[in-house]
This record gives structure tokens, sequence and C-alpha cells, in this order.
């Protein structure tokens, strides 16, 4: 076949049902991305004869004698292999100038499909849009880059680079398909890997006939549970690997959720790969399985980690039913009493249901073995904890591997977890050979991890003028098949949301149980979420009983400077008040809504307002460490060595502001080196919202270093007193003239951050909404946010922080849901069935900052990607109430749940 | 995507596990003529636009059997009606310019906005791999349907047959198309066109499948019909002499349409999917209340 990509003749056959989506990528076409490979997500959008189509759609054979432009091309004529682009499209230089992207993995598809709108459909991005989904950004920054808008991003090397809008360093190639993601390299002589997957919630595996697999030609090894280390660990990495139960295996006989691995194939081929599966004979004994976390607790529920199924291990604690995976139990003050003399009490119960981080970049990972060890290129958020889970599974010394990732596509808490690198690891060792593992957007939905769903009973008691007089929380959270974060999520799901309260009496109850279902993981929020909607739902009602303002009854009840954080115990903590923004976040929210309530309601459908706050620690307990290293190099430039993953949140950004300022550099002269386990000594990873507080202090304490050494290299060089010399740009003022920092370097100096203490930071949602009361419909018609992120590095992209968590709490608040079958099996598999927001489904959201100086953060900032998502749920639902009468206490508010809420308000009318 | 076509019976994917390329295809078929069509055989499945059949795995498949080779006609219009080729795409049906009398006309690009892909979609999506996908949701479906569609077969021993839009479509994901069938076109005829409409669509999202969408029509001899669609399994057509009167169009809908027949997934629940449906139809029989004026579709 003969065609023509990005003005080059291009000649090669495809295979017979290979869509054009693999052929480009496999010609070097990076840039053409894989989200979903449905046609739902637009990832993959190129051009066809100048058309926009969805390649992942497209039979390959198709493109015979056609003219293919990739993103790579789309500025004019260029080679595949280029590292950098020559040129921009004007649609590139827009987005550039917006910064309409975060991790960039859906900008390729997203800017191919802008350059083709005409001015009619570029009038209603909703519908033109809706055949491309981003995670990230909540889509203002993206319809700012195509429309035009008032935001562009800040160039020049004047001043103090912190608090400027600079782009992100990697933006001119995120922008031009040259971002190098995880799977981007060519296929070389790597093995393809693909698993089985367990049909049954609940199963042994008795026998695993790989004969037939195994005479698949191609076919280079299969891997069951027999060839696997018999360790037990945990998907989810933290500092400190005790914090999560070891209960997974790479590879377990025991299967307890659909979807988990049965067995590997490694072939020469994808297609080999996927025969070999398919050709595996597996014999299950199959078992009761428990999908109901409300029965787990019960003594004759199914168990999900059977004692008996692991001889030779420690039994559990007795009286500890073997189905709980984590519990937190705490009271200070007198609850009881404290209900009792109330003048108004609420009790109800919440339900937040499971949610996918969707991503846009699968799970997925390239190992091979190197000359010096193995070296691991993968799509984590946790590179330095992936290497010792690996090590130590594996029984390796810990320089003997290495982990790097490329750029990561997205995590939203779904890459704080080991879910391909063991696997491939495993495949390597046995082979010798190069292995990657690409998981499909099902096996995603099917495979990975979600939220934790959780039930939350929350009842709160106030005196007549509104003071608190009890809270108290009893929370079900359902871990799912294996406990991966499953204490720690219960345990923060406890914890802020009730620190933000001042109130003499709480009590929680919190239990985190394991069912045959796919596994809860770390997610945006930790926890924080599903009690927030909880808790501030409950105060709404609260402040109805009481004829309090919403607003007022926060002001009267939250924490403030000089009360005691406390949750639900007096134990000594870490947590300081190092800023305080709460009440200029409630203000400026307060204030915004009433200068702008936003238009009018259509006739019949009807108006409310509704908001929420919450408060989070900037940086998780238990200690969260990072190791940076700035050196001046001999081309008179610095680099940022740091080992945390940048994924979007923006953190190298940030990383080269804070370098740059600290060394009175421009900011171009500052290189970022990240997320390479060869180039600091530690990093506990991108998790925790710590990529500013934890990486960036780091970052700053090396770059002061730094500072420090160049004064005193030059004072040594001009004889000078280091005092009286003065770091100025591109060179160093001393009494004998300047010296110049090529003169000076090479140089380099290391910092270190241990997260501890912490701080606060806050963030404020209301929502003025429109309910239509006959279909259930809602739209918002207006929305405002107040974050209290510390002194903000750079305004426009933690404005874009914030618009991309509230973006992702819409869709949890209003559309996601993924649901399990009877049987165990997963419903939701595809982006035409878990709806995550687009274009048109996410308004803009005005995004207002206190003004505050941290004095835990580097140079006053805190910490602000997990947190802006955690109100959104609950001040929706509040609008929701104030307009309808009807109290929604499950997410998500679909039309069809509101509809049924409001219809049975209504007879229940007298 | 949710159409493109897949001919034959469409059925369930039952491993979706697998990437998307087709691994197991091992060979396309390209006829250029009716006479080059190969013998129907077990692992076949005809290609359309694509749309569907490379969204997800299709691990029983092992020829495509590719229709575009065909080059059909995509659309005819002539005195008795409009003739649409199971390869017409969206973007071709949604451009058509369509005869002043054909009161019908607002009506084709209300179903194309309907369908859940977007305008890159519409480009490559076929109006018969739409019907032929069977889903509740397919708008081409709501249309065919609301305007008398007829489909016309090819059968596998070089014949034709014809059957209605509402035989055609049995239940989710299943058509009446025998192993080896090939619906060829599917025609509407004029007086169906000449009709006045109403349409009415809801979803979970503003811009998600449709949880029910219903058609009103109304003649020049004012006899009413009202389609349901989206919300049920498969599609209905509930036809009266004249414009019913309330209690009537709902006895006549709940007469037509038994609770199990209203579709549950997980784009609406059943009652709300039912409350929608009859809210729609009062809606609809107000629109198509007034006196007859050209081009009164809402």
């Amino acid at each position: 076949m003969k065609l023509t990509i990005n003005g080059a003749a291009h000649e090669g056959a495809p295979r017979a049902g290979q869509c054009l989506r693999t052929y480009l990528r496999e010609a070097g076409w990076f840039g053409v991305k894989k989200g979903c490979d449905a046609g739902d997500c637009g990832a993959c959008t190129i051009h066809l004869d100048g058309e926009p189509v969805h390649s992942c759609l497209m039979p390959a054979f198709r493109a015979e004698g056609r003219s293919v432009t990739t993103i790579e091309g789309l500025a004019g004529p260029c080679r595949a292999d280029a590292a950098e682009p020559t040129a921009l499209h004007p649609m590139q230089e827009a987005f550039l100038a917006a910064q309409g992207f975060q991790c960039g993995f859906c900008t390729p598809g997203m800017i191919m499909t802008a350059a083709s709108l005409n001015q009619g459909q570029k009038q209603d991005l909703g519908t033109a849009l809706k055949g491309n989904l981003c995670r990230c950004t909540g889509y203002r920054a993206v319809r700012e880059a195509i429309v035009g808008g008032t935001h562009p991003v800040e160039s020049g090397a004047c001043g103090d680079p912190v608090g400027r809008n600079l782009a992100a360093p990697a933006a001119p190639l995120v922008v031009s398909g040259r971002a190098r993601f995880t799977m981007d390299l060519p296929l070389g002589d790597t093995l393809h890997l693909k698993v089985l997957r367990s049909p049954h919630a609940h199963a042994r595996i008795v026998a695993v006939d790989a004969s037939a697999a195994r005479a698949v030609p191609g076919v280079v090894a299969v891997l069951t549970h027999a060839d696997a280390p018999p360790r037990r660990f945990s998907t989810a990495r933290h500092e400190d690997p005790r914090d999560d139960a070891s209960d997974t295996r790479v590879l377990d006989p025991i299967l307890r959720f659909v979807g988990q691995r049965v067995a590997a194939v490694v072939a020469e081929t994808e297609a080999a790969a996927e025969a070999g599966c398919r050709a595996l004979r597996v014999t299950y004994e199959v078992r009761p399985a428990l999908l109901d976390p409300e029965r787990a607790l019960e003594a004759d529920a199914p168990r999900i980690h059977d004692p008996r199924d692991c001889p030779g291990e420690d039994a559990p604690p007795l009286g500890r039913h073997p189905n709980l995976a984590g519990e937190v139990h705490g009271a200070v003050g007198d609850v009881d009493g404290g209900f009792a003399e109330a003048d108004f009490v609420y009790a109800g119960t919440f339900r937040s249901q499971r949610v996918q981080h969707a991503a846009m970049e699968t799970h997925g990972c390239i190992g091979w073995r190197a000359e010096d060890g193995r070296l691991t290129r993968t799509s984590t958020q946790v590179p330095f904890l992936t290497r010792d889970a690996l090590a130590d599974l594996f029984g390796l010394e810990k320089d003997a591997v290495r982990v790097v990732c490329a750029r990561v596509g997205g995590g939203f808490g779904g890459k704080q977890e080991m879910l391909t690198e063991d696997l491939v690891a495993l495949a390597v060792l046995y082979t010798g050979r190069p292995v990657r593992w690409e998981l499909t957007r099902e096996e995603q939905f099917v495979g990975t991890t979600t939220r934790h769903p959780m039930r939350v009973d929350v009842k709160v008691g106030a005196r007549r003028d509104g003071t608190l007089t009890a809270l108290s929380l009893d929370v079900l959270s359902d871990t799912g098949a294996y406990g991966n974060h499953a204490g720690g999520v219960i345990h923060h799901a406890c914890h802020e949301v009730l620190a933000a309260y001042v109130c003499p009496n709480k009590q929680v109850s919190g239990r985190a149980v394991y069912t045959h279902t796919v596994p809860a993981g770390a997610f945006r929020g930790y926890g924080l979420s599903q009690t927030i909607f909880a808790l501030e739902s409950a105060l709404d009602e609260v402040a109805r009983g009481v004829g309090l303002d919403p607003f007022a009854l926060r002001r009267r009840n939250a924490v403030k400077p000089g009360d005691a954080m406390v949750s639900n115990s007096l134990e000594p903590h870490d947590v300081i008040f190092g800023s305080y923004g709460l009440d200029q976040c409630l203000t400026l929210v307060e204030e915004a809504l009433r200068a702008d309530p936003g238009p009018d309601p259509e006739a019949g459908w009807r108006a409310g307002t509704g908001m929420a706050m919450a408060m989070i620690d900037t940086i998780p307990p238990r200690g969260h460490h990072a190791d940076a290293r700035v050196s001046l190099d001999a081309d008179g430039h610095f680099t940022v060595r740091v080992g945390t993953a940048e994924f979007g949140n923006g953190t190298s950004t940030v990383h080269r502001q804070i370098a740059a300022s600290a060394l009175g550099a421009a900011p171009e002269r500052v290189r970022i080196a990240g997320a390479d386990t060869d180039i600091v000594g530690h990093d506990t990873g991108a998790y925790g919202s710590t990529g500013t507080v934890v990486a960036g202090l780091a970052t700053l304490r090396a770059a002061e270093a730094l500072a420090v050494r160049i004064c005193a290299r030059a004072a040594e060089i001009a004889g000078a007193p280091p005092a009286s010399c003065r770091l100025n740009g591109e060179q160093v003022e001393t009494p004998a003239g300047p010296v110049t920092l090529a003169a000076v370097g090479p140089l380099d100096a290391t910092g270190r951050a241990d997260g501890s203490p912490r701080s606060v930071a806050f963030n404020v949602h209301a929502f003025r909404v429109e309910v239509d009361p006959v279909s259930g419909a809602v739209r918002i018609l207006r929305s405002v946010h107040a974050a209290d992120a510390g002194r903000v590095i750079n305004p426009m992209q933690c404005r874009g922080q914030v618009e991309g968590g509230i973006a992702q709490a819409l869709g949890a608040a209003l559309y996601e849901d993924v649901r399990i079958a009877a049987d165990g099996s997963l419903v939701t598999q595809t982006f035409r069935d878990y709806h995550i927001p687009a274009c048109a489904d996410v308004p803009d959201t005005e995004v207002l900052f206190a003004d505050t100086h941290d004095s835990v953060g580097p140079l006053g900032a805190k910490s602000m990607s997990e947190s802006p998502f955690n109100p959104v749920a609950a001040a929706l639902g509040n609008a929701i109430r104030d307009a309808t009468g009807a109290r929604l206490t499950a997410t998500p508010f679909t039309p069809d749940r509101i509809y049924r809420a409001v219809a049975a308000g209504r007879a229940g009318l007298p | 995507m949710e159409t493109g076509i897949v001919q034959g019976r469409a059925e369930p994917a039952s491993d979706r596990r697998a990437g998307m390329d087709l691994h197991t295809i091992e060979t396309v078929v390209r006829p250029k003529n009716r006479s080059e069509l190969p013998a129907w055989a077990d692992g076949d499945a005809c290609l359309g636009g694509g749309t569907w059949l490379f969204s997800e795995p299709q691990v029983g498949t092992r020829r495509l059997v590719d229709l575009a080779a065909l080059e059909w006609t995509p659309h005819a219009i002539d005195a008795h009606g409009l003739t649409l080729a199971a390869t017409c795409t969206i973007a071709q049906l949604d451009r058509l310019e369509l005869p002043s009398g054909w009161n019908a006309a607002p009506l084709v690009g209300q179903c194309c906005r309907a369908l859940l892909g977007s305008f890159k979609i519409w480009t490559v999506a076929t109006v018969g791999g739409n019907i032929c996908l069977a889903l509740p949701a397919g708008p081409m479906i709501s249309l065919a349907t609301a305007l008398d569609g007829t489909c016309t077969i090819w059968s596998r021993d070089g014949a034709e047959r014809t059957v209605s839009i509402l035989d055609f479509v049995l239940a989710p994901q299943r058509n009446a198309l025998a192993p080896g069938e090939i619906l060829r076109s599917l025609s509407m005829p004029a007086a169906a066109l000449a009709r006045r409409t109403a349409f009415r669509r809801v979803s979970l999202s503003p811009n998600g499948r449709s949880g029910a969408l219903l058609i009103g029509t109304r003649g020049a001899d004012g006899a009413f019909a009202l389609t349901v669609t989206a919300s049920v399994k498969r599609p209905l057509r509930l036809a009266f002499e004249g414009l019913p009167g309330r209690a009537e169009l709902v006895r006549a809908l709940d007469d037509a349409v038994p609770d199990a027949l209203y579709h549950d997934d997980v784009h609406g629940r059943p009652d709300w999917r039912r409350h929608m449906t009859r809210h729609f139809a009062e809606e609809i029989r107000g629109s198509l209340d007034a006196a007859p004026s050209p081009g009164a579709a809402s």
C-alpha cells in the first residue's frame, strides 16, 4: 500500500484487520495516541485527505493512495524522527498560548480536531468537541485556545518568575505531538504481553492447560501462578510499604474479582499474544462471591482472603473478621451529650459510587534488561517506590533496578499503584527479552482501580444559633478484592472532614471491607470527597433547620488559627496553620455569587443555590520525602534533577520557576530532569498533592544552596569575600568585577524535604443551578470556586488544576458510575457507557484565590491538585436541594434519579 | 461508536479485552459488484464505515467484506421518495437537500444530531450500519420508523426481499438479517416525507446517548403517528386516523409498551424512560394539534 504521510511518500502493507492508528504509530508517528480505541475519545484524530477522522476506527487499508496528516505534520511536511518541531501551526500556537493542556495526552487529537473546525462549528464547541475527551483541563483552557481568550501565557525573562503565568517546559513538544509518553518507543524486537482475565468473581484455578497456547506461532512464553514469585505485595505504593496489606501476587491461583489476571502470554506480536490467551484452557473451581459490602462482616460471608488459601502464613488476629481491610475508630468529648443538648439534629445516609480515574493514557510499561541491570520504563506517579517494590518482589538489589518515566498521560491517583510493572518485570526475567504491555481501555476499567465506594451515615447536632454540638460519622468503604490504600483512604476520609470544624463532641467509626469486586485504590481526594459529600450535605440541612445562611454556618463553626485541629482524637500531630485563607475563600465565593448570580432559569425550570467547603492537609502523613539536585552546567544553564513525576500536574513548571527565582536566572535557562531513579537519591512520589510542597521545597533548598556555592566560588576567583558577591542573571557581581557563570561552573548542590510539618489548604465551591422537574435535567447557571493555595507560583497553571479538579468532580457528581452486574462483571467498559465530562458538560468556573503566604510550603505555596475535587458534589447537591426541595443522597445526580427524587418529594407533599 | 455496518447478526462481544487492531481478520474482500460477493462463511462480517466494527473486539471474525468497494450511489430522490444506500454516510445524509414539499426535512438533521458520535464519526459511519446495529438509541432507526422506512435486503441466493424497519429491528443488537444477507438500502416514501413532524429527545447528559427519542408525524389528511425509540427495546409506531385525545394516546401507549419493553441500561432507568416517553408523547400531540402549516416541525 502506498500513501502520503505528512508530506512524504510511504509504502508498507497493513495487516488485514489493522486500524490506521497502529499503522501510523508503527511508522514512527507517535503523536497519534490511543485513549480508548473505540472512537469515543478522539486522541487518535488525524486528517485523512484533509478531513478529521478517528484513526482507531479507520481500517488501515482504506488509507491507500490517500494523504494522511498527523499532529507532527500539521504545520507542514516533517520527518517522523525529528526530536523537536521546526514550525507550529496557528492552532498549535494557540494551544501553547492558552496552555490548553495538562498531561497533553489528548492534545494531539484535540488540536487536529480544532484545526479542522469552521467558524460555525467554533460557535458551538460543545457539539464540535463531543468526540474529544480531556480528563485534565476541564476544557476552559481548550475553549480559550480555540476561540481566543484573555489569559495568554507570559514570556520574557524580566523579574521574579514566581507568581507569573509561564508555559510548561514541555509545551512546544506537547502541542507538536513530539512529547514522548510511556509507550512511544519503536517496537524493535520487543515482545508483547497480554493477559487472560478471570471470568469469575471468586474462583480457584485448578489447572491451566497451556499446550495449545504455547503452540500458537509466535508465542514465546506462558506465565501462570506457578511461574510467579510467591511473595505477596500491595499494588499501592507508600513511603512505608507496611501501610498497605501485602495481599497480592503477580499471578495468584485464587481469583478474587472478574478481571483479575489469570495468566499472561508473551509473544512476538500482539496478535499471537491474544491468540495465545484465547487458546489457554483453564479449569476453575468457582466459589461463592461476596459483592455487597454491607454483608462483608457477616459471620458466614464468603471470605475474600481466606487464611486457608495461604497455609503457613500468619492468620489474622482473633476477633478481626478476615473481610475487614482497615478501620478507624475515635471519639472526643461526649457525643451523646452533644446530641442531647442540640436544638436541631440531622441524620442521613449518603452514598458515593465507584468511579474511575479515566486518565487518557492507560496503564502500561515497557521493560528490558540493560547491560547494567534491568530497566523498566513505565507510566507511574511513583518511580522510586516502584523500583523498591520490584527489587523486593524479585529479590534484587535496589541498584539492579532502574525505573524511568517518560511523560505520564494523567494519573489522578491511579498510577500510585504498581499494576503493570510487576508482570512485565516477571516476563523480562523469564524471557530475557524486552517486553511491553499496554492496557486497553476495557482493561483499564475491569482490571485497574477505582475510587472507594462509600456509605456514610452522618449525624450533626447544632444549637439554635448554629453552633455545632456533635458530629458523628459511620463510614463503610468498599476496597474491593485487594487492600491497596484501604487503610490510608479510610483514615484520610475520616480526618480532615472533621478537623475542619470546631465541635467539642466528635465520633468516627470507619471500616474498609473486602468484596469480590475490582479493587479500589488511590483516587484524587483520597477518601475525602465521599465523606465531605455527606457532611457538607448534612450541614446544608442543619443551616436550613436553624434558619442560618450556609456561609454563616461555616463561618460560625469552621476551624481557624488558634483552634486545635481535632478530627477524632487528641493525639499530637504535625499539622499547623502555615497560613489560613478559609475566611477569604468564603467571602470571595459569597460576593462573587451575589455580584453575578448567572442567567435566569428557563421557563418551567427551578433555580437554586448551594455551597460547600473542604479542608485538606497539604502533605500526606507518615513521611513524604524528596531529594533534589540542581547543577550549574558547563554551558551556563542550570539543570534541576528531581524524582517526582510530571503527569500534567505542572510540577516541572513550578520547579523551574522556583529554581529560576532562587538562582536569579531566566526560566528558559533552567532544564528539568525528573522521574528517574538514577538521578537523585529518593522521592516518595507524585501523590498527596506533594509535587509543589515537598519536591518543590527540595528544589528550592537545592537551588538556594547552589546559589551560595556559586557566590562562594566566584568570590574565590575574584579574591573577594563571599558576602560581597551577588548572583545576577548570567554572572556574579563581585567587587573585582563580574565573573561569568561559565567561569564558575560546573557546580551542583542538593536539597531535601521530608514532608513535615504540614499545613492546611482550603476550597470553597458554590453553584447556582436550574433543574427541570419533568426530566430531572440539571444545568449549571453559575459556578464559583475559591482556593487557598498559599502563594500561587503559577496562577494560570494553578487555575488549570482547580478547573480540572472541578470537571472531574462534576463527572463523579453528575454522570460517572462504574456498574457491576449481579455476576460481578463490569458493565461499564467503554467511554460511551461510562460518560466522563465532555466539553459541553463543563461550564466555565470563576476561580478565585485567597491571598495567603504559607510558612511551611516553598516560597509560601500550598498544594492544590486534589482538593478542588472535594467540595463539588456537596455544593451541587445542595443547589439541587435548594431548587427542588429534594435532598439527593447518592451520586451521580443523573436525571433519572433527580426525576425520581423530585417526584417522590412531590408525592410526599400534603 | 454506535454506527458502522455489521451485517449478519450483531452479537455482543464475548471477549472485550482484545486491542483495537482486529487481529483475527485474515482477509479483506473488496467486491466491485454483487457477483463478486464471496460465498458467505462463518467468521465473515460486512464492513461499512467500520465505526462500530473497529470499536470492539471481533474475535469470531476472520474475513471482512468491504461494502464500500461496491460503490453504491449514496442516495436517490424521486417522485416515490428517498432511497438511501446502506453505505450512505451520516454526513452525506445530513448534507442532502430535500424537495420543498417534504415537510419532514428537519427530521433528518435532528436525527443525525442525535447520534452519539461527533461530526468526525458522521463522515465515516453509515445509515445502514446504524440500523443493523439495532441499538435502541440508533437515530437512523428513529428516522426510518417515523418515515415508514422499508429495508431492501440482498439474499444469499441473489434475490432481494423487503421488510419494514419495524420488522427489521428485533431487539437490542438483534436484526432480521439471516447469515449472509446484506442490507442494501432504506427507502422512505414521499407521502411520509410530506408529513409535518415533531421531535423530542432526552439523555442523561446533554450530548449523551438518547434515553428517549420520540417523533410525531401528521399528514395532510390529519393522520397522526407517534414513533417511540430509545426508551424501548425496539422501535414502535402508533398510528391514529386523526389526532388522539390525551387519554386515548396514553392508553394506546400503555397498551403498546408494557413495562418490560422499556429499555434498561446505563443510559437511563426504565421508570424515567417511561415517564419521559409519556411526557414527550403529550408534548408532541400538543405541538401537532395546530392547523397544518409547512415546516412546522419543532
